[in-house]
């Protein structure tokens, strides 16, 4: 993992939008090849701000980024983009929403189907192929949501707290599922949430940022191995890092810049 | 069946039997002649009598009505996309739409007379320049409205222009295109009603509802005249409900608006 070039490189970014103050202040992090890294941090640190950078949905103020080695807006085609909502296209079914990325890209009608249909499985959603969005649960539409990046084949996966919005039971399935997810389709991922737990499960290292304005306070590894199973939650040593981690998210809150 | 449900069907019955009582109980109360007050009786009668006339009348306005309604729809969309698209269009074509509704087609209607001609392209000329805005501006507000999520997720996917105007905005602003169709459904007959009554008599007279309410009014059919607005209500109604079933066949899979409530 260390021998290669990260995928995601930040290297003293600095971001603010147009006059305003400093939203991110000097951003260093390297993401490797198969690395799950989760950001985590107090409101207005600007991790999801980190996410649209590494996306191009918005431009570096200052400093290096580079995406798979390259600029982020021509990385786009290895990347795909979680949002905390679905964001579902109301018109179009379970399949059709899967289908999209593919439709875009120009994939003949019959093997957009088949795609489809596997990654549905794969979320246990088959048989909801045929359901518009307003007929799912929240839970189902973030795995409708995420099977359609999926479809992307991505590298990279930038999530932007897709779990937020789901009670602690769902996210707790769909952390488990997500991992598995990862095991049959390998990516890298970018993870941003507002859970210790969620990051502590998830996550081969978690980096801790702080507010105004938003940077990095501390990098945490998480050497549970990978599979990971729901009874990991059970160990004292899942405890004892959910506390660490747990401990420099207060600290981060106390620090306050000079 | 629960009470709010016969309430529903009940209420406009009930309105409706109370308006007509009301409409005897003035007329006999102010002994009004019936060429200035006609009994709904009296209209009834008018229209049985004159019914081979102004259903053969309400069949050419359901034409130039449909022809401008429909040359509405089609570029009233065009034009909504041209305005949605590009801020610089919408800046220098935008002031000259609201020109063109602010001028009352009455005072246009001798140029229209001029230039499309009397008659069937006069009429449906006057129909399209009274029910086209508001398809314009529902649509144009649509493209904008697009969820701004959906947009970042398309420019993610790399989606050119085109991709994204026509795999995500216009879907998003169908429900915003429908609600502009039905208020010009409600417009498109009053339109060519008018540009009959307007435009259609300058050759000499080539019918629809507009001629005669026309020719009913210089002969003091009074009755007859009621019967015509009642007529034009109904070609209204069919306009208005074949707009509602549209609306329901494009949107009823998959808009919050056909959100059926348990309760």
């Amino acid at each position: 993992m260390s021998d290669q070039p990260p995928i995601v490189q930040f290297r003293a970014v600095n971001k603010r939008f147009g006059d305003g103050p400093l939203v991110l202040n000097r951003i260093t992090l390297a993401v490797g090849e198969g690395e799950f890294v989760s950001l985590i941090g107090p409101s207005g640190c600007g991790k999801s701000t980190l996410l649209r950078l590494a996306s191009a949905l918005s431009p570096v103020t200052s400093g290096g980024l580079a995406v798979d080695g390259t600029a982020p807006e021509e990385a786009r085609e290895h990347l795909a983009f979680v949002f905390q909502e679905a964001t579902l296209l109301p018109w179009l079914t379970a399949a059709g929403n899967v289908e999209l990325p593919l439709l875009l890209r120009g994939v003949a009608a019959a093997e957009r189907r088949s795609r489809a249909m596997e990654l549905l499985a794969l979320v246990r959603l088959r048989e909801a192929a045929a359901r518009y969005p307003r007929q799912l649960s929240g839970g189902m539409k973030m795995r409708v949501s995420i099977a359609r990046a999926l479809a992307r084949e991505p590298r990279i996966l930038l999530l932007d707290e897709p779990f937020a919005a789901l009670d602690e039971i769902t996210r707790n399935h769909l952390n488990e599922e997500l991992l598995d997810w990862r095991e049959k389709t390998p990516f890298t991922a970018l993870f941003v949430t507002h859970s210790v737990a969620e990051a502590v499960f998830l996550s081969n290292r978690i980096e801790v940022m702080a507010a105004n304005p938003g940077r990095i306070h501390a990098g945490v590894p998480v050497d549970f191995p990978y599979p990971r199973a729901a009874a990991l939650r059970e160990q004292p040593e899942y405890f004892a890092k959910v506390a660490e981690v747990s401990r420099l998210l207060h600290a981060a809150e106390e620090d306050r810049p000079a | 069946m629960k009470r709010r449900d016969w309430a529903v069907w009940l209420s406009p019955v009930l309105s409706g039997v109370l308006f007509v009582a009301l409409w005897y109980a003035v007329r006999a109360a102010t002994g009004l002649q019936s060429w200035i007050l006609p009994t709904p009786e009296e209209i009834f009668q008018a229209a049985w009598k004159e019914h081979g006339t102004l259903v053969r009348a309400a069949g050419g306005t359901a034409v130039g009505a449909l022809g401008g309604f429909l040359a509405a729809s089609l570029a009233g969309l065009a034009i909504a996309l041209g305005l949605g698209g590009a801020r610089w269009l919408r800046a220098g074509l935008y002031p000259w739409l609201l020109v063109l509704q602010m001028t009352p087609v009455i005072v246009l209607a001798p140029i229209i007379v001029l230039w499309a001609g009397p008659g069937l392209p006069g009429i449906v000329t006057v129909t399209f320049l009274i029910s086209f805005f508001p398809i314009v501006v529902n649509t144009t507000q649509g493209l904008l409205s697009t969820d701004a999520h959906l947009v970042d997720l398309f420019r993610t996917y790399d989606a050119t222009r085109l991709q994204e105007l026509w795999r995500l905005r216009l879907p998003s602003a169908m429900p915003y295109f429908l609600a502009g169709l039905r208020i010009a459904a409600t417009l498109a007959p009053i339109g060519a009603i008018f540009g009959e009554y307007l435009v259609g008599n300058a050759s000499g007279g080539t019918g629809g509802l507009g001629f005669l309410v026309y020719v009913y009014n210089t002969q003091i059919k009074i009755p007859a005249l009621f019967a015509t607005g009642l007529i034009s209500c109904l070609l209204g109604f069919i306009f208005v409900a074949a707009v509602s079933w549209l609306n329901w066949a494009v949107l009823h899979r998959w808009h919050d608006s056909f959100e059926r409530h348990d309760r």
